[in-house]
Parts: C-alpha cells; sequence; structure tokens
C-alpha cells in the first residue's frame, strides 16, 4: 500500500573485455567464453562447407573420385581448422581480434596447416585403409598441389575470421561507447529537472486541483512550458531575449505559487532590448542558484529581480536576489555545476569578450549578484 | 480522562501545508491541526510551546531542516510525563533519507501524498497512541502517585532517540581530509591552535567557540561542516551545539532525567551532554 520510494538509477556495470588469458580458453572469464565457442563451432561448420566444395572440385577434376576426395578435404580441412582455430588461445590472442599478432600469427597459420595437412593426411589413409604416411609417396607433383590447396585455403579462412574478430570487437566498442553517452545524458537531464523541484511541484499542482481548478490549470501550463524549455537538448540555440525572460518567468511563476508570500519577483527589460539574440537557458541556472541557494533558505520573504540594460556596447543581464547570501570565502554554493556552465557557453560563444561575475549585493538588502556581460552587436 | 489529539505540521511551502491539514482533517477528524510552523527553528519552538501528539517535518525547510529540528526537540523536550510527539518526516525526493527512513521505522511520507498512504501512516500512528495509552492509564488507576516517573515514558523516547540518532548518521555529511590545526584570525594575526589542545567546540550563531585550556578562539564556520573534518573517534558530539575531545573529559555525571553532565581538565564550567548522546558515557 505504501508509495514504494524512488530507486536510484544506478548504471549497470558495463562488460569490459577481459584481458588476453595467457594460456587456454579455459582461463578465460565465464563472460567472454560462451560466445568463443559459439564462434568455434560457425567456424568449423564454414571450414567443413568449404571442404566439401574443395573435395566436389578436386573429385571432379580426379574424374569422379569424389567421395575420395570430400573425405580427404574434410580430413585435412577440419584438421587445420582444429590446429589453427584452437591453437590461437595458446599463441596469447590479442583481446581485439581473438587472434595472435605478428610473428605468431604466422607461425599459427603456417604451423597449424602444416600439422593440419600431415594430421589430416593421416587419417585420410588410415580411412582408406592405406598406412598413415602414403600419401608422401604418391608424387611430387600432386603433393605439391595438395600443399598448395591446404595452404591457400587455409590461409584464405584464417584471414577472413580475423578480420571478423576485429570488425565484431570494433562494434562492441561502439555500442559501449553510445551506452556511456547515453547515461551520461540521462545524469545531466536528471540534473536539470531537479526532482525535489518537480515533485513539490506536482505536490502543490495537486492541492490546487482541489482548490482552485483554473489556477491549477495556469500552473500546469506553466510547467508544461518549463519541461519543454528544459527537455529541450539543444542549448546551442539562441532566443530573443523576451523569450529568454518568458521561460524564466515560467520557472518563476512555479517558484512563486510553491513558496507563497515568500517570493517576490520583478522582471525589468527595456522594449529596445527585446529582440536582442541571447543563448537559450543562459540565465536559466541563475535564477534556479538565486531560489536554491539565496531564497529558499531565508526564513522570511525575499525578492528576486531579472534584469537587462545596456552599458555602452555591452548587454548587462543581472540576477540580483535578497536571500541568505554568501561568505566570500567559502566556496560559493552558486560556484557549482550551474555556473560553470554558464562560463562555458559564454566562453564557447563570445570567448574574453563575455563575462561573468558573482558577488554579494551591493547594497543593504543583502544577498547575491550574479552579472552576466555580453557584447552587443550593433 | 480523553486527552486531544494535536498535531503540528513544519512545511514551508503554504500550499502543501493547507493541503496536508485538509487530507488529515478528512483522514483522522479527532486530530485537530494545533499549527503550522513555516521554517524549522518556529517549527521547535512551536513544538515545545504547544507539545503536540503528532508532528508532520517537511525535511527540507528554511531555518534548519526537519531532522536537526527533530533533534533540538528531543534535547529540548521538557521533563514530565508529557510523552515526546510522533514523528512523521515529510519529503520530496532525499533517496538517502527514505532508506533510513526504512531502516528505521520511523514514519516517512513522499510528496505528493497519495491519500491510501497517508491513510496507512494514520493508521500507524493511531495504533503506537493505543500501545502507549494502556501504559499511561494503568498509572491513573494506582491513584497513589507512585508510578515510575517518567518510567512509562522512558521506554519509548529511548527508542525514538535511537531512531532519531540513526537517522541523523545516515544524514550526516561524508568525512572530509582531517583537520589537523584550527586557524582562527584576529584582524591581521591568525591563531594556529593544534586541534588536539582543544578541549570542546561550541557553536554559537555562525561562529564556533574554540575552547583551550587557557583561551578561547572564534571561527567562522558551522558544526555541520566543521564535524565531518574532525576525528570522530576522538571528538564526540554530545550536544546539537557541542563537540568534546573525549580525552579531555574527566568525569561524566548521569542525572535522573536523563542529561549527562561533563567535568574537563583544565576548565572550571561543567558541559551538558543532551539524552540524544547520553549512551555514549556508559561503563565499560
Amino acid at each position: 500500500m505504501s508509495t514504494p520510494p524512488l530507486p536510484p538509477l544506478s548504471p549497470p556495470s558495463p562488460v569490459r573485455p577481459s584481458p588476453a588469458a595467457p594460456g587456454g580458453a579455459a582461463a578465460v572469464e565465464c563472460s567472454e567464453a560462451k560466445p568463443r565457442w559459439r564462434d568455434l563451432l560457425r567456424h568449423g561448420l564454414t571450414v567443413a562447407a568449404v571442404n566439401l566444395v574443395v573435395g566436389l572440385v578436386l573429385g571432379f577434376v580426379a574424374g569422379g573420385a569424389y567421395f575420395k576426395q570430400i573425405v580427404f578435404s574434410e580430413c585435412i580441412g577440419l584438421s587445420c581448422w582444429l590446429c589453427i582455430d584452437f591453437g590461437r588461445f595458446l599463441l596469447k590472442p590479442d583481446t581485439e581480434t581473438g587472434w595472435p599478432l605478428g610473428w605468431r600469427l604466422v607461425l599459427l597459420i603456417t604451423g597449424g596447416t602444416m600439422a593440419g595437412f600431415i594430421v589430416g593426411h593421416a587419417i585420410g589413409e588410415l580411412i582408406f585403409g592405406g598406412s598413415p604416411f602414403d600419401t608422401y609417396l604418391m608424387g611430387r607433383r600432386s603433393l605439391a598441389r595438395d600443399v598448395a590447396i591446404t595452404a591457400t585455403i587455409g590461409a584464405l579462412i584464417s584471414g577472413f575470421y580475423y578480420h571478423r574478430g576485429k570488425t565484431q570487437w570494433q562494434q562492441a566498442q561502439l555500442a559501449r561507447a553510445e551506452q556511456d553517452a547515453t547515461l551520461a545524458r540521462l545524469d545531466m537531464l536528471r540534473s536539470q529537472l531537479e526532482p525535489h523541484m518537480l515533485f513539490n511541484t506536482l505536490a502543490n499542482l495537486r492541492v490546487l486541483i482541489g482548490v482552485d481548478p483554473p489556477a491549477a490549470q495556469a500552473m500546469l501550463d506553466r510547467l508544461i512550458a518549463f519541461l519543454r524549455a528544459s527537455l529541450n537538448g539543444s542549448r546551442t540555440t539562441q532566443h530573443a531575449l523576451s523569450a529568454e525572460f518568458a521561460r524564466l518567468a515560467d520557472y518563476l511563476a512555479l517558484m512563486a505559487i510553491r513558496m507563497g508570500p515568500r517570493l517576490e519577483t520583478r522582471f525589468e527589460l527595456p522594449d529596445e532590448l527585446r529582440d536582442v539574440p541571447v543563448p537559450a537557458m543562459l540565465l536559466q541556472p541563475l535564477v534556479e542558484n538565486a531560489i536554491r541557494h539565496g531564497l529558499e533558505p531565508k526564513v522570511g520573504a525575499g525578492q528576486l529581480v531579472v534584469s537587462a540594460r545596456r552599458d555602452g556596447d555591452r548587454l548587462l543581464l543581472e540576477v540580483r536576489d535578497t536571500g541568505v547570501g554568501f561568505n566570500g570565502g567559502a566556496p560559493s554554493p552558486g560556484g557549482g555545476f550551474g555556473t560553470a556552465h554558464v562560463r562555458e557557453r559564454l566562453a564557447a560563444l563570445h570567448g574574453a569578450a563575455a563575462s561573468f561575475t558573482l558577488a554579494a549585493a551591493p547594497d543593504d538588502a543583502g544577498g547575491t549578484l550574479a552579472t552576466v556581460s555580453l557584447p552587443l552587436n550593433p | 480522562m480523553t486527552t486531544s489529539l494535536t498535531a503540528l505540521i513544519a512545511e514551508d511551502e503554504p500550499l502543501l501545508a493547507a493541503g496536508l491539514k485538509a487530507e488529515l482533517q478528512r483522514l483522522w477528524p479527532e486530530l485537530g491541526v494545533a499549527a503550522i510552523a513555516g521554517d524549522g527553528v518556529s517549527a521547535v519552538t512551536q513544538a515545545l510551546a504547544l507539545q503536540p501528539t503528532v508532528c508532520f517535518f517537511d525535511i527540507r525547510m528554511p531555518g534548519q531542516t526537519g531532522l536537526e529540528a527533530a533533534q533540538a526537540l528531543a534535547e529540548d523536550w521538557p521533563e514530565g510525563d508529557t510523552p515526546f510527539p510522533l514523528l512523521v518526516f515529510v519529503t520530496a525526493y532525499d533517496q538517502y533519507a527514505l532508506q533510513a527512513f526504512d531502516a528505521q521505522a520511523v514514519d516517512y511520507l513522499v510528496k505528493p501524498v497519495e491519500p491510501a498512504r497517508l491513510a496507512a501512516c494514520v493508521a500507524r500512528l493511531k495504533k503506537r497512541l493505543d500501545d502507549r495509552a494502556p501504559v499511561v492509564a494503568r498509572g491513573n488507576g494506582n491513584g497513589n502517585g507512585l508510578g515510575q516517573p517518567g518510567g512509562n515514558g522512558a521506554s519509548p523516547l529511548d527508542q525514538t532517540m535511537e531512531q532519531l540518532r540513526a537517522l541523523l548518521c545516515a544524514h550526516a555529511a561524508p568525512a572530509a581530509p582531517r583537520l589537523d590545526v584550527i586557524q582562527a584570525s584576529v584582524g591581521n594575526l591568525v591563531h594556529m591552535v593544534p586541534v588536539d589542545e582543544v578541549l570542546y567546540f561550541e557553536a554559537a550563531d555562525k561562529y564556533i567557540r574554540v575552547i583551550t585550556a587557557d583561551r578561547e578562539h572564534l571561527i567562522r564556520l558551522s558544526l555541520r561542516e566543521l564535524l565531518p573534518q574532525l576525528d570522530a573517534q576522538k571528538f564526540w558530539q554530545v550536544h546539537r551545539s557541542l563537540v568534546v575531545r573525549a580525552s579531555a573529559i574527566t568525569t561524566a555525571l548521569r542525572d535522573e532525567s536523563g542529561k549527562v553532565f561533563l567535568t574537563l581538565r583544565g576548565r572550571p564550567e561543567k558541559l551538558t551532554a543532551s539524552r540524544l548522546y547520553a549512551h555514549l558515557f556508559k561503563g565499560m
């Protein structure tokens, strides 16, 4: 019956590739072992299929001895495959591709192919009733041909799977990077929406619905506008100063309902500056800080003033609150994530031409004054 | 004898306070909302004055938090038969507090408050009051005035103290780099006081008095900011405004009210530890 508390959003731990296990596949982490077996099986089946084709071709060339050629082909091919595909784990495989690199790779392929050739032929001979080393009696040219075919196919297939392994690893890395980026974006969104603010606002809305429905609707409209502006991911857009003030008015209207008589707001925007373009939601963090750190903790009523004025060829935007203020020495409560963000945006857009200051308010009413100074385009 | 059931609501957002009051009146008509406090400081003063049966404390309030207000109330609650109020904390979103509350079974509500959840809370509170009542009635029925003074209330009070302590612990700031030297400035001069020479710290408004054997200094810090920087083994908080170096205490005298009086090495004054921290001074 009880409302479950909101669970903390814990990021799932991404699966990281285990470092190359020296020695056999047995030493490899569980999460890596399974796909490996599946992959190996797939390799084996492909090799078997290729062998079949080779066997058929050779059989055709040999004038119809398909069965014998296919059997030999499979024996050699599969032996090579087993030597190479399992042998690679013994030769320090690279985590990226699952294959050893450099001289080890060359050793693996040539050694594996040779071993496969010898073992495969031996098995083939045994199946057909001969002694294992009869092959080497068949004559240099046909032996050379057999070796050439085995070597070529071995190299081609190994190369193919090496490349495949590498691509798969890269795709896994990409997926992981995307997941990390999504989580980072989620975290940023959570800090922007500020659950405390959201749930308090909704709680007020709920009460208002029962008490004053038209006022509740007006409040909901404000909340919708505020959420739209907050969730708009792109913060590189610009809009007119009048639009900026309108968004701030939405947020402050919500806060005014919540804080009641404790909050008094005032906006000062001269007509001539209404259309000046400014970065979207530039002042939002400053207004939030003024409320959160200045006026909310204050016992009693306070004032918040957002003003814009022209000073020569510069535009001055000020957010002033008569809240609890802060010590010059102590770490400024407003000097956290919000103000850092404002500084970054200003620096990115205007470099040294824009400035931001946060200081104690200059007059007796106390509190804090945040000032943004931007160059005004003529 | 029917005692009137009263409640105090401490909530800084007027609409929410009015909403909670209306919902309570609907669900528990016998409970009269005696007052609504708008900040953490007046919440305590009003609670001490009105001595309500139940207190609903918002966690985030100007002045001091709901938890700090509860601590202050626990420390300043007068001796006598009036039982300590049942506490319900209200929060919009405070994931750490919620975990602490779960563990402590002190009730809590999450905003926006669902009526069903509030009804469950009311049921729980009524049960706690019913559990309490027969014990009190027994004392009255005796008629000879011998009952254990405060004995009936002691157990539930001790329980509440323990719950509050645990909540405060859970809500405490994480440890910060250990401080070795206190720097107290007077004009152009800065006194460097080794932390081990400090006998105790006493909070006074926005400052802290740093008391050593021969003199006292003032630093501009809050106890909340200082505490995480002190070694919790050496420096014990014994009151919401007092932190004492344990090795500087010579004796601790417990009196019947539950308070503990501490005598220090090298200072004449006696310090009072609140009942919230009296458990620290027990024999081994």
